[in-house]
């Protein structure tokens, strides 16, 4: 019964590619979404993400996230350093800055001051050049995103020169980095040059970087260095989770995308929902004659079952390849880059597409139910 | 055994069937309730065509619907075959029907996307035969109906009358004890729905069948062995020939 049941939905072109197409434009809405939706906010962690040879940051008690920060007086690095279970602990500095492209624009920037020596703090991997080109006076490493904001796609940026704050700055290298929330072009700089570039008050330690010594584990000594000297010190995963924390409680973004979500559930239903019960109508008269041959309620559920299923596992699978094929369609384009599909989210719009099917399943399956079997004399 | 015991056992064979006693059946339109059918006691021999004609109105379509257990009657009992079907649970009831009894529709109902044979074996699948299985029977008895030829076409591929031949199929190919068609040849035209009949008449009463057809139709009224006339819900009129008044 379950052949008739399939052969019943797919002998019905029209009705049977609607199903497809409600179940697939859920699962591609709930699924593209969701997935920009995490990427998205787990770029408030970028600034973490792009020093993974940190384990620990330390910052001035106020401070919230890479982005939203308190200086703190230069002595903090020494205090740190003091600290036991300190393998190595350097300075680090963000700051906004501006830089005057040549078509005399004005551009907000992030300038980055990296450790000097050890060049601590630059991202882990260089798309063009070397990290120790930052050894030149006057040097500075862009971003990949931000070449891309200052420069034609393809453009081989090195060489070129800034006005960083009124000064002169050369770009020596690119490097390979997650883009930040807001995807500012972020200028990477030893620290002693950022002091230059940026300049402010006496205190502009924006963070201590600190590498646990072997067989410390981040979290105690994060404990340990909040104890010894006051400050707040955070794991790399606790202080990724603060950023990514404090998008989600500061922006709109998780209403925005969750309407959108909602809408391709609701969407879902509706078209689904139709299409389902004009399939029932249509085919009412057949199922009265099974009823009136015998076939019995349980037969019955199994074959709308089966239809509802055979929907849901090919819509489902557009749905998730129409998602894929967006995410590497767009690939190339530095606003997605490094996006991935994490495991949970197919999950979840699974879980919506059996919601939509088992509810709008089931409506159909109580019409046939109902339908007695005496009705196909009349 | 003698001819007189054979046919004494054929009769009492016979006398099981179908009997309904007492039975009658209520409708309720809006506050107004209105009986259809008046005490129904029928009998129905195995083995026999028997027709049930009368005007539009008249019960015809409630009464078959219950003599083949499909609508409860409010009263009185019924028995197939020796079973009091409506004392069934009913899931027990489904399945009396799937192995006992074979339906022809007006409409014909065939399943538009699956082909003649498949559609003339549903009864079968619905048993849990082997689909192949069930086909190739099916069209056994599609070859037996002439219409082995239409056995991969689907319905819309085939006139009225191919159709209801494929029905017929449907509701013979799983052996049923009784077969009820509701108007079989209603949406046929005259020469089509008498070689219907003809084949009906053939191939259904073989096996003591009993085969019951609700009919307007006075074209075919010679072929039938038995003649009830209904009015008003009840019986007025039981013999082999229409009465004169008809
Ligand atoms: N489900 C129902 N609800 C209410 N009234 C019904 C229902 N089914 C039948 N009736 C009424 O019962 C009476 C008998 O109906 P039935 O269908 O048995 O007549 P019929 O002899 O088959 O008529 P026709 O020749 O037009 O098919 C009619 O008055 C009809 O309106
Ligand atoms: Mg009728």
């Amino acid at each position: 019964m379950v052949w008739i049941a399939i052969r019943m939905l797919t002998g019905d072109a029209t009705k049977f590619y609607g199903l497809l197409f409600g179940i697939a434009f859920s699962t591609l809405l709930i699924t593209q979404q969701l997935t920009i939706f995490v990427n998205l906010i787990e770029r408030g962690a970028s600034g973490v993400y792009n020093v993974p040879s940190a384990d620990v940051w330390v910052m001035d008690p106020v401070s919230r996230t890479t982005d939203v920060h308190l200086p703190m007086p230069s002595t903090a690095l020494d205090r740190v350093r003091s600290v036991a279970g300190v393998e190595w602990a350097v300075p680090h500095l963000r700051a906004a800055a501006s830089v005057r492209t040549k078509e005399g624009d004005l551009e907000g920037v992030s300038v980055i001051g990296v450790d000097d020596a050890t060049l601590i703090g630059l991202p882990r991997r260089m798309a063009l050049g070397a990290a120790d080109v930052l050894e030149r006076p006057d040097a500075v490493v862009i971003d990949d995103v931000g070449t891309v904001r200052f420069f034609p796609v393809g453009y081989n940026p090195v060489g070129e020169r800034l006005e960083l704050n009124d000064q002169r700055a050369v770009i020596m290298g690119v490097a390979d980095a997650i883009p930040s929330f807001t995807s500012q072009v972020t200028l990477y700089t030893r620290y002693s040059r950022a002091l230059n570039f940026v300049p402010g008050t006496r205190n502009r330690l924006s963070f201590v970087l600190v590498g646990a010594a072997p067989g410390v584990e981040a979290k105690a000594l994060a404990t340990r260095i909040t104890k010894d000297t006051g400050l707040r010190a955070r794991t790399r995963d606790e202080f990724a989770r603060d950023g990514v924390d404090f998008i989600i409680e500061n922006t709109g973004i998780p209403l925005n995308f969750g309407i959108t979500v909602l809408l391709g559930f609701v969407v879902g239903v509706a078209i689904v929902g139709l299409t389902f019960s004009l399939f029932i109508r249509d085919n009412i008269k057949q199922f009265g004659a099974l009823k009136a041959i015998g076939v019995n309620n349980a037969k019955i559920r199994r074959m709308v079952a089966a239809q509802a299923g055979m929907v849901g596992l090919i819509g489902y699978g557009l749905g998730v390849l129409g998602t894929v094929g967006f995410i590497w369609g767009f690939s190339g384009n530095p606003t997605f880059k490094g996006f991935y599909i994490p495991w949970q989210v197919p999950l979840i719009s699974l879980v919506a597409v059996t919601l939509i099917l088992a509810l709008t399943g089931w409506i159909a399956l109580r019409r046939v139910l109902k339908t007695e079997p005496a009705a196909v004399f009349r | 055994m003698s001819s007189a015991a054979e046919a004494e056992a054929k009769a009492v064979a016979a006398v099981a069937a179908i009997s309904t006693r007492g039975v009658a059946r209520d409708f309720t339109a809006g506050q107004q309730t209105i009986r259809v059918l008046h005490g129904i006691d029928l009998d129905v021999r195995a083995g026999e065509l028997t027709y049930l004609v009368g005007e539009s109105g008249s019960g015809k379509t409630t009464l078959i619907s219950i003599m083949c257990g499909i609508l409860w009657p409010t009263e009185g009992e019924v028995r197939l075959f020796g079973t009091d079907i409506y004392h069934l649970s009913d899931s027990d009831l489904v399945d009396f029907r799937l192995r006992n009894v074979g339906f022809i529709f007006q409409q014909y109902n065939l399943i538009p996307a699956i082909d003649a044979a498949s559609n003339a074996a549903v009864p079968l699948i619905a048993q849990g035969m082997d689909r192949m299985e069930a086909r190739d029977r099916a069209i056994e008895l599609l070859a037996a109906l002439n219409i082995a030829d239409q056995a991969d076409k689907l319905p819309n591929q085939l006139s009225g009358g191919q159709q209801q031949r494929v029905a017929i199929a449907r509701a013979l190919v799983h052996q049923p004890r009784l077969i009820v068609c509701d108007e079989p040849t209603a949406a046929l035209d005259a020469r089509s729905g008498r070689r219907v009949m003809d084949l009906l008449r053939e191939v259904a009463l073989a096996d003591d069948r009993s085969v019951i057809i609700v009919t307007h139709d006075n074209r075919i009224f010679d072929l039938a062995d038995r003649i009830l006339v209904l009015e008003d819900g009840r019986i007025t009129h039981d013999g082999r020939d229409m009465p004169k008044d008809h």
